[in-house]
């Protein structure tokens, strides 16, 4: 066991790692004349269906200075349309269905779990709210206290999180993903109804969707089904281009602190800017993976057996990349120290295991138990619906293709001992990262 | 699986198999070859009711120690043991229960069973990693000591269970977690593994002859009884009493409890649907649409019933910035006096009993959530014809019962309530 890591700011995505990638029968992609994007995964064992739909927007295209504005309008869309004014949860319910929404980075979407027989009744009410949407300020102004609550749930009562806000902020000086996904507060505040609706109105669009049913379904019966419902809405113009502004090369390395009196136990992070699955070189975010899993992917790993068994200088400590990103994103060290070791120790030995790392040779046993793990994580997914669902659609979202999934286990297969040490070599550069700490208040001088 | 979910075409219960060992250890199965993979759950009493009053977190410690090391491997060793063959195995404590979870690619299923043997029985718990997980639990403690819903947890927990087990720490205290000793491990193990409470469960691509075989391989040399301390019945104290945890943050975090019904109480079902209708029901509750929707008091809003082995309580939890905390709150009690003086309508009735038999099906869709489900109804005492039994129980409960049930659950209304922040006038 291990105390949970402190996140970066994810909370409002699917915590999703990069893999995983087969159902239980072919897996089919199609589009119809709108635009709107099909993709069925067969899991005949329950008859239950994981119903989601994804739009290709999230918080990192909020227009400058509405921050939040993706994750507000998420929140509305449960306010109701013309054909349903007070919303259909109660709806959903009743047919013993599980509703829910979240934003992120890249993509916000909206899934209902429900019996296969009501599978119709769900697309009825999604294609629905795709272009019917009805506000009031009546709804919009209590509906906005209700997401600053949850800001302040998340993150204005936790200064773990508020570092994390800053960390990102400075690894992203320049593209969005450095303002989180809720917003920030002071600009939640002035969101209304017209942001939302003009915001709703460029998004909401047949041909910026993709639509993924997993379960007790086919392929061709989904497709029926979806022409009688999203089919009927009429194709709008392109969906909007995403432009963001890409970061510049990271030439300085940045250390963020937060020191406040609620901090008992200091931790530490550093994020490397580095590429996603959509941006980088091929094979090159595959690299990124395993030499993550090596890195920090549980007990056997180099940093857990150099930092937490050998030296004692953490009492927890992983890795993460976040691989799933349109633009380039990040790869991110945690770990929490023992008492009696301060941060900067913690941060040397994090050097010195990366330059160990970069001049000697990776162990073919290590190399190879990483790759074991990451591929069979691909067949553990295979026994949730609702999680491949989510693969599928941030791979989707984000401009993967579901061969591009299915490849995905040969293709970490054939990561070798010289690719990783050359990711780390390339991309585990200090001048790429931002450095956070997380102290008490008394050691803050 | 497939008919598994499907209760309303055939038995759910008609394919669980009870599978007897040779040695007389049962499991419950869902034989499933779609995925191959298999899961295992399982648990036995003695949780950190077990614990000495002195000495909390030892259950939590032992589980936490049964994968660092057993037999021939030390901890390092057994980690790398289960990470080369991406074997899934962790262990867990609740206040009644010691918990084990395996999940397995079909193909390594024995040396699966095998390193879940030498962690149940030859758990070596050396020095190093003892200490390790030791500072692990500390650090996790320290984390929590200034968040604000843990602090309303520990809070509420030390009013609600003043002087019993329950009132005290699951993962243990700051001031007493070194004091746990590697006898009080041995002791634990030593009183609580033992095949009388053993409760099991199997789902995926394995037949009941070879589970049958590693049933024996895995439990077979565990005593028959356990020696546990009795834990006294209880019930929450201190109703009517708020208390006012000072933090410096700008939202207040408010835990609230009463007694609630027990899941072994014949009327436990009535409760349910009542407690959907109050905020169990996630997005379609009396409290979601009251303190959210309309004024906007709150992102997070519920209620549930928790039953312990010997308690049973009505709980629930929001979080509102500190200068309407108190209207959080007075909404939250007025809405379940009226609930309990009035009791839910015809239609609401009507529609949590839907989504409730409707929805029963979405908790066997993964083989984990089917073996989590299917010890949980063994621990409860029930028999594998509930399965079909439980929605038309749902289905049975009348207008008349669910007012009656819902006077009993909510009394007079009142509350425990524990808040974390500067809330104003409260």
């Amino acid at each position: 066991m291990q105390p949970g890591p402190f996140l970066p700011e994810n909370t409002l995505t699917p915590s999703a790692p990069a893999g995983g990638r087969q159902g239980t029968g072919p897996i089919t992609h199609s589009t119809l004349e709108n635009g709107l994007q099909i993709v069925v995964i067969p899991d005949h064992r329950t008859p239950v269906v994981t119903h989601m739909v994804w739009y290709q927007n999230g918080s990192a295209d909020d227009p400058p200075g509405k921050s939040g504005i993706a994750h507000f309008l998420e929140h509305l869309m449960f306010k109701g349309t013309k054909a349903h004014p007070k919303g259909f949860s109660d709806l959903v319910a009743e047919l013993g269905g599980q509703e829910n929404a979240f934003t992120a980075y890249d993509y916000t979407a909206y899934f209902q779990r429900v019996a296969k027989e009501h599978l119709a009744t769900m697309m009825g009410f999604e294609a629905d709210r795709m272009t019917g949407l009805i506000l009031t300020d009546d709804i919009v102004t209590p509906e906005r206290d209700v997401v600053l609550e949850e800001r302040r749930m998340r993150t204005d009562t936790d200064p773990a999180q508020q570092l994390n806000e800053a960390v990102q902020a400075s690894l992203f000086p320049h593209h969005p993903y450095g303002t989180p996904v809720i917003g920030w507060g002071h600009e939640i505040e002035t969101l209304d109804r017209s942001d939302a609706l003009t915001y709703y109105e460029r998004f909401y669009t047949p041909a910026n969707a993709i639509l993924i049913v997993a379960g007790d379904v086919d392929a061709a019966e989904v497709e029926r089904l979806a022409r009688e419902t999203y089919g009927r809405i009429p194709a709008r113009e392109k969906p909007p281009r995403r432009f963001r502004p890409q970061e510049p090369e990271p030439r300085a390395h940045r250390l963020v602190t937060l020191a406040d009196a609620k901090v008992e136990q200091p931790a530490h992070e550093r994020v490397f800017l580095v590429p996603s699955y959509t941006t980088a070189a091929p094979g090159e975010a595959e690299a990124l993976e395993v030499l993550t899993h090596l890195l920090g992917g549980g007990h056997t790993s180099l940093l857990y057996r150099e930092l937490v068994v050998e030296r004692r200088l953490a009492v927890a400590v992983g890795a993460y990349y976040m691989g799933t990103s349109l633009d380039a994103t990040r790869l991110w060290i945690y770990a929490m120290p023992t008492p009696g070791t301060s941060l900067e120790q913690l941060d040397e030995a994090l050097d010195v295991v990366f330059a160990h790392l970069v001049e000697h040779a990776i162990d073919q046993a290590d190399l190879q138990r990483a790759r074991t793990r990451l591929v069979a994580d691909a067949i553990y997914a295979r026994d949730n619906q609702a999680s491949l669902a989510r693969w599928y659609g941030a791979s989707l979202a984000t401009g993967l293709t579901i061969e591009d999934i299915a490849l995905w286990p040969e293709r970490i297969e054939a990561v070798t001992a010289e690719d990783a040490q050359k990711a780390a070599r390339k991309w585990l550069d200090k001048r790429r990262a931002v450095t956070g700490f997380l102290l008490p208040e008394a050691v803050a001088a | 699986m497939r008919a598994f979910a499907e209760a309303a075409l055939s038995s759910r219960a008609g394919r669980v198999q009870r599978v007897f060992s040779p040695g007389g250890i049962e499991a419950w199965l869902v034989e499933e070859h779609t995925v191959p993979l298999v899961a295992l759950e399982f648990s036995i009493n003695g949780g950190a009711s077990q614990d000495a009053p002195s000495r909390p977190g030892t259950a939590t410690l032992l589980a936490g120690l049964l994968d660092e090391g057993a037999g021939p491997h030390d901890a390092e060793a057994f980690h790398r043991a289960l990470d080369d063959k991406a074997i899934h195995l962790s262990f867990s404590a609740d206040r009644d229960h010691i918990s084990g979870h395996l999940q397995t690619l079909e193909r390594n299923t024995e040396a699966a069973f095998d390193l879940l043997r030498l962690a149940l029985n030859e758990g070596r718990f050396d020095p190093k990693p003892t200490e390790r997980v030791r500072e692990q639990m500390v650090a996790t403690l320290k984390r929590d000591l200034n968040d604000p819903e843990a602090m309303a947890n520990r809070a509420f927990r030390a009013a609600a269970f003043p002087d019993h087990p329950y009132g005290r720490a699951v993962r243990g205290e700051l001031a007493t977690l070194p004091s746990i000793t590697r006898a009080d491990l041995d002791d634990l193990r030593k009183r609580a593994f033992a095949r009388a409470t053993l409760k099991i469960a199997a789902v995926g691509a394995i037949d009941a002859a070879t589970l049958a075989r590693l049933l024996d391989e895995v439990f077979g040399a565990w005593p028959e009884l356990p020696e546990l301390v009795t834990v006294p019945a209880t019930s929450v104290a201190n109703l009517g009493t708020r208390r006012v945890i000072e933090l410096d943050v700008p939202q207040t975090t408010i835990r609230f409890g009463r007694p609630g019904i027990h899941r072994r109480d014949p009327e436990f079902i009535p409760a349910m649907v009542v407690n959907y209708i109050l905020g169990g029901g996630g997005l379609t509750t009396r409290l979601f649409h009251e303190v959210r929707e309309k004024r906007g008091l709150a992102y997070s809003v519920y209620s549930q019933i928790q039953s312990f082995e010997r308690a049973a309580m009505l709980a629930g939890s929001t979080s509102t910035k500190n200068e309407r905390a108190a209207e959080s709150l007075a909404v939250i009690e007025s809405e379940i006096k009226l609930l309990a003086s009035q009791g839910p309508s015809e239609a609401e009735l009507d529609k949590a009993k839907k989504y409730l038999t409707g929805s029963y099906a979405l908790s066997f869709d993964t083989s984990t959530k089917i073996a989590a489900q299917l010890v949980h109804l063994q621990q409860q005492g029930f028999d594998l014809s509930y399965l079909d039994e439980r929605n038309k129980l749902v289905e049975a409960v009348t207008l008349a019962e669910a007012k009656r049930v819902g006077e009993r659950l909510f009394g007079d209304g009142a509350l425990l309530v524990t808040a974390v922040g500067r809330p104003a006038g409260m």
